[in-house]
């Protein structure tokens, strides 16, 4: 299981990557494995407000549908339209090119409550 | 689809695929004739003026009539049926089909006959709803019955905004409907439907309602409790007594999904369980023709005080002397409203009717005991092979568990049911309910031989003893179908719902 | 008649491996307060002779279109029905399956499904099309949750020329989620853009969808391209209720700007049935196909490449999404749908349109003939195939006094429209399908008369 050591997670398994106000933000390669083939991510529009703990968005598989919950709290200031035309794209490269937002976030305090690698590999192995 | 690539000859053999429709289209092919109209002297142009007409013609196919019977002739021959083989999908009662009913249902007076034709020049289509309404009310231990819903689905939406409209009648709106975890889909959907907040509450350990869950659950503001008993584990809930008094004492009213009454006919009734409203769903227990998905029937019977709101319009008969006659009662005030144009599934309905008076009381209860003997001797069998995550009787069907066997040797439930088809088997129902892993959900119906029930198990059990020997042939299954797996994430990510036309 | 095979022998034989003594042993999970403790109160079983005698006792009550000419229409039409189709439909592995589940073997089912969505798409004049809905009604009132779902809001509009009993089933599909259905009043039998903008001007920004009739309940062609585009500058969604053998002549919704299409497929080679079961057709753009109610099947490959088709969008329905669920259907209408897309395959684009247009022909011949037996249409308009005619006699009585007349004389004269048109209570809806005769139309006019001067 790859859990990149630079990143923040949700026990929701999110993931989120920190640099200065902003947070992008994706699912984890557990999620993306336990979903299986990832079929459709729906997206809030660049300018939606996002509240930490709060669903932003859906992930579905042939068979599955899950929210999507925001790690921390802000403004989305990009969206990964790639995933529209290739949503496998977050099972081959969750941390990479399977991002999905990015946020500009209002409370960088909000980071301290998440997870480190070490306490998420905990949380799923 | 087009059929080029496929090696010559091969168009004709049995079982295997068969281009689309458009493939055997050719500009200027004619099939049927229609009827050429009486008055070619009337100029369409000139009848339509001002509404703009087509100039592009749609893009249906251009063929003959030879072609399309050997199309939808072919494309039949790729389907499994209860008419060619076992049929054991949970939930879904695929018992035999009595042909009688499709023969009566034929008649003129039933399948010719147009809705809008007065009362009196319907009298034996209205008589035959009054009198299936009065056997499903006997049956269910009801009052009075809607026959208008056209599937079990919205047979509850018709049954859920009787609730509402109960409560409201009362000046009460409560906003809570609650559902056991181990609920049909079509439950939640449902409720939230009809506008209200679907609350699940948990099994408990001998797979009923957790009976004090839902005791906290319900309250004040508690609408109803959607049940179905035998449930979705096919197991009687024996505290349905108890569920019911407490659904009452909070105020709520208890709805009955009759998916499973296979297994009670004669036997018991849900009105006599303490239910208030039921559902059938007459191409279920009553043995009405799936046809691929439809069109089903899914009449709603509830207690007296519920009868000012079921759909209009109801059948009344008026007797005078020895002579009857049926009217449709349009002036129901406090009525939902209606779901649908016109009766209902009415040709469902004749076929419906045709099993109950060719069963009789003894042959529906017959039904039951049957369903319930074949169910029970095919679980025990099953069991040598697979879990059983509850161990006790079952009622018409049974759901055991690929748990042990995906632990032991990897091999999913999934794989198991694409293995059956190689053996010539539908599978059963899997991964519902959702509340056990794996699982894999057997109805065998009282239709069925022990002969075939033997053979079943026996393969099941050559499945078990193969996913521990050579469990890719599993997972690589099925290889004897007309097509193997499909690529159902490539359809969802990219769908295609449509052939290109011409 | 009982259809289970076991023998006593087998049943024991059953039983022993159970360690039960019998059966009633296996229901002992039942408490015994629960039990009904009497046979069912139901006549006596029948064996298919006497079923026979019954059932066509009871059928030969009914003025079905044998034995008498129908004239009534409403949404339900005595078509054509090519001879192909029952025998194809009678085969069991149509008519005994299930829901294609396991698609492997349901491949028959799920292509017929994906050449019934081409056939809906190329008719409507849209791009996705489900597999069916129960009937139109649903389907409209499906399509109108959509609208309020899609427009976050909460109300719809229609003329009261759109079917009463589509009307009604909306409002009670929408008194779930609180939506509310406001009729537009259309004295002169069919909806104009004027009556449309002054009703949406009423509320601003209340409507989520107009649904209009094409054609209408009265048979009149409502000018659809006007009323869809009144409805869009409103920020509403508009609903076109179709009559699909009209498709085959007219322009489709989708050109003239709907964004839904829905309809009853009753014309489309299915029995009447005294209004059921028949089947609801849904068709949108692109862009509402996750938010589409039913089943939707779509073509993929298998493993070692071979086309084929699935179950596709399925986290749009009830067995995976449950409460969040786009719609609750599960079993729909797929045999009258497949029986839609024979008829559609046997006629072609030349027979469907060979049928509408001899529909439009007897209808307007029909028309003038009753006109000169003194029964006017009441509205003026271009209709499609029927109208409504106001009867010569001026009793109060005289619908029935025709519909009586009518049924001495063999025919079934056409649908009264007085309890849902208070108005129209000497009126008739008069439907002349392409199966009708010129001697049929004059032995209506003699009715006509006949009733009118009895
Ligand atoms: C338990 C249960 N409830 C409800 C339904 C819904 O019935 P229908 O498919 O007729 O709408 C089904 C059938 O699929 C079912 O198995």
């Amino acid at each position: 299981m790859n859990v990149p050591p630079d990143l923040l997670y949700t026990e929701e398994h999110e993931w989120a990557r920190v640099e200065g106000d902003r947070a992008r933000v994706g699912i984890t390669d557990h999620a993306q494995s336990e979903l299986g083939d990832i079929v459709y991510v729906e997206l809030p529009e660049v300018g939606a407000r996002v509240a930490k703990g709060q669903a932003f968005g859906v992930v579905e598989s042939v068979k599955s549908v899950s929210d999507l919950y925001a790690p921390v709290s802000g403004e989305v200031v990009a969206v990964n339209g790639a995933l529209g035309e290739a949503p496998e794209t977050v099972n081959r490269d969750p941390y990479g090119d399977g991002w999905m937002i990015e946020i500009r976030m209002t409370d960088p305090k909000e980071t301290e409550s998440l997870l480190r690698a070490p306490e998420y590999r905990r949380l799923v192995e | 689809m087009n059929g080029e690539g496929q090696a010559p000859g091969a168009v004709g053999l049995v079982g295997l695929a068969e281009p689309s429709i458009y493939a055997r289209s050719r500009p200027g092919r004619r099939g049927v004739r229609p009827p050429a109209g009486f008055a070619p002297e009337v100029d369409v142009a000139d009848a339509l003026l001002g509404v703009r007409l087509r100039e592009v013609p749609p893009g249906l196919p251009e063929t003959s009539e030879p072609e399309v019977v050997r199309h939808f002739t072919r494309l039949s021959q790729l389907n499994y049926a209860v008419d060619t083989g076992f049929y054991p999908l949970g939930s879904c009662t695929m018992k035999h089909n009595p042909r009688i009913g499709e023969e009566l249902a034929q008649l003129a007076g039933f399948a010719r006959l147009h809705p809008a034709v007065p009362e009196e020049a319907a009298q034996g289509a209205l008589e035959l709803m009054w009198r299936l309404e009065e056997a499903l009310c006997e049956i269910s231990g009801m009052a009075r019955a809607t026959l208008q819903p056209a599937a079990g689905a919205q047979g509850e939406l018709c049954g859920m905004l009787i609730v509402r409209a109960y409560h409201a009648s009362r000046g009460e709106g409560r906003r809570k409907v609650i559902v056991p975890d181990s609920a049909h889909g079509t439950n939640p959907a449902t409720a939230a439907m009809a506008g209200f907040e679907v609350v699940e509450v948990p099994s408990d350990a001998r797979g009923g309602v957790d009976v004090g869950a839902l005791s906290r659950a319900l309250d004040g503001d508690t609408a109803a409790l959607m049940l179905t008993n035998p449930n979705t584990l096919g197991l009687f809930d024996e505290n349905i007594a108890e569920i019911a008094r407490l659904t009452h004492e909070a105020g709520a009213l208890l709805y009955y999904d009759g998916a499973n009454a296979n297994a009670i006919l004669g036997v018991s009734r849900p009105g006599d369980m303490g239910f208030d409203i039921v559902h059938f769903n007459l191409h279920k227990t009553f043995s009405t023709p799936h046809g691929m998905g439809g069109p089903g029937a899914g009449p709603v019977a509830v207690r007296d005080f519920l009868a000012p709101f079921l759909p209009v319009p109801v059948v009344e008969r008026r007797r005078e002397g020895s002579r009857e006659t049926f009217r449709f009662d349009w002036d129901r005030p406090q009525s939902i409203g209606r779901l649908r144009s016109h009766y209902g599934n009415f040709g469902v309905l004749v076929r419906a009717y045709a099993y109950i008076r060719a069963l009789g009381a003894e042959g529906l209860r017959r039904v039951s005991e049957d369903a319930v003997l074949n169910a029970n001797y095919l679980m025990r069998l099953v069991a040598r092979d697979f879990d059983l995550p509850y161990d006790r009787l079952c009622k018409h069907e049974f759901v055991v568990s690929a748990k042990g066997l995906r632990e032991r040797t990897g091999v999913r439930a999934l794989d198991v049911a694409k293995r059956l088809l190689d053996f010539g088997y539908h599978p059963p129902t899997v991964y519902f309910p959702l509340i056990v892993e794996e699982a894999m959900m057997v109805e065998p119906t009282e239709t069925e031989t022990k002969e075939t029930l033997d053979d079943f198990a026996r393969a099941l059990h050559a499945i078990a003893e193969e996913a521990a020997r050579e469990p890719d042939r599993l997972r690589e299954a099925p290889t004897r179908t007309p097509v193997r797996r499909l690529d159902e994430a490539g359809a969802a990510r990219r769908p295609v719902v449509r052939y290109p036309a011409g | 008649m009982y259809y289970g095979p076991h023998t006593e022998e087998d049943r024991q034989a059953m039983l022993a491996f159970l360690g039960a003594e019998t059966v009633e042993d296996l229901f002992a999970d039942i408490p015994a307060e629960l039990r009904l403790g009497r046979p069912l109160d139901l006549p006596e079983a029948l064996d298919e002779t006497a079923l026979r005698r019954l059932f066509r006792g009871l059928a030969a009550k009914n003025a079905d279109a044998d034995r008498f000419v129908v004239f009534a229409g409403g949404g339900v039409a005595d078509h054509y029905v090519p001879a192909a189709i029952a025998p194809l439909l009678a085969r069991g592995e149509f008519l005994t399956a299930y829901t294609p589940y396991q698609p492997e073997v349901s491949q028959g089912t799920l292509a017929g499904i994906v050449e019934f969505q081409t056939m809906m798409c190329e008719l409507t004049g849209l791009d996705v099309a489900n597999a069916s809905m129960y009937d139109g009604a649903s389907a409209t009132a499906e399509a109108a949750l959509l609208a309020l779902d899609q427009t976050k809001r909460s109300r719809i509009l229609c003329p009261d020329t759109l079917p009463p009993d589509v009307r009604a089933t909306i409002r009670t599909y929408l008194s779930g989620p609180g939506g509310e259905v406001d009729v537009v009043p259309c004295p002169e039998g069919s909806f104009t853009s004027e009556r449309l903008q002054a009703a949406l001007a009423a509320r601003p920004g209340a409507y989520a969808a107009v649904v209009v009739g094409y054609p209408n309940y009265f048979g009149i062609v409502e000018d659809l391209a006007a009323l869809c585009e009144v409805a869009h500058r409103a920020g509403a969604l508009a609903i076109a209720y179709c009559d699909p053998i009209a498709l085959g002549l007219l322009e489709s919704p989708g050109a003239l700007g709907a964004d839904v299409a829905v309809g009853d497929g009753q014309p489309l080679g299915n029995a009447m049935s005294f209004g059921g079961p028949s089947f609801g057709f849904f068709a949108a753009r692109d862009r509402f196909i996750r938010r589409m109610p039913g089943r939707i099947a779509g073509l993929t490959r298998d493993l070692s490449g071979r086309e084929g088709s699935v179950l596709t969008l399925q986290t749009r329905e009830q067995h995976i999404r449950r409460a969040r669920a786009t719609s609750n259907i599960c079993t729909n209408n797929a045999l009258n749908a497949l029986a839609a897309a024979i008829y559609l395959a046997l006629l072609g684009p030349a027979g469907l349109r060979e049928v509408a247009t001899a529909c439009v022909q007897n209808a307007h011949a029909a028309m003038e003939r009753l006109r000169a037996a003194g029964a006017r249409p009441a509205f003026p308009g271009p209709f499609f195939k029927e109208w409504v005619v106001e009867l010569p006699d001026p009793r109060e009585d005289a619908v029935d006094r025709v519909l009586a007349v009518g049924l001495a004389r063999g025919v079934v004269a056409g649908t009264p429209l007085a309890r849902e048109y208070p108005a129209l209570s000497r009126h008739l809806l008069v439907c002349v399908t392409e199966a009708r005769t010129r001697e049929e139309v004059e032995r209506l006019a003699a009715v006509i008369e006949e009733a009118a001067s009895s």
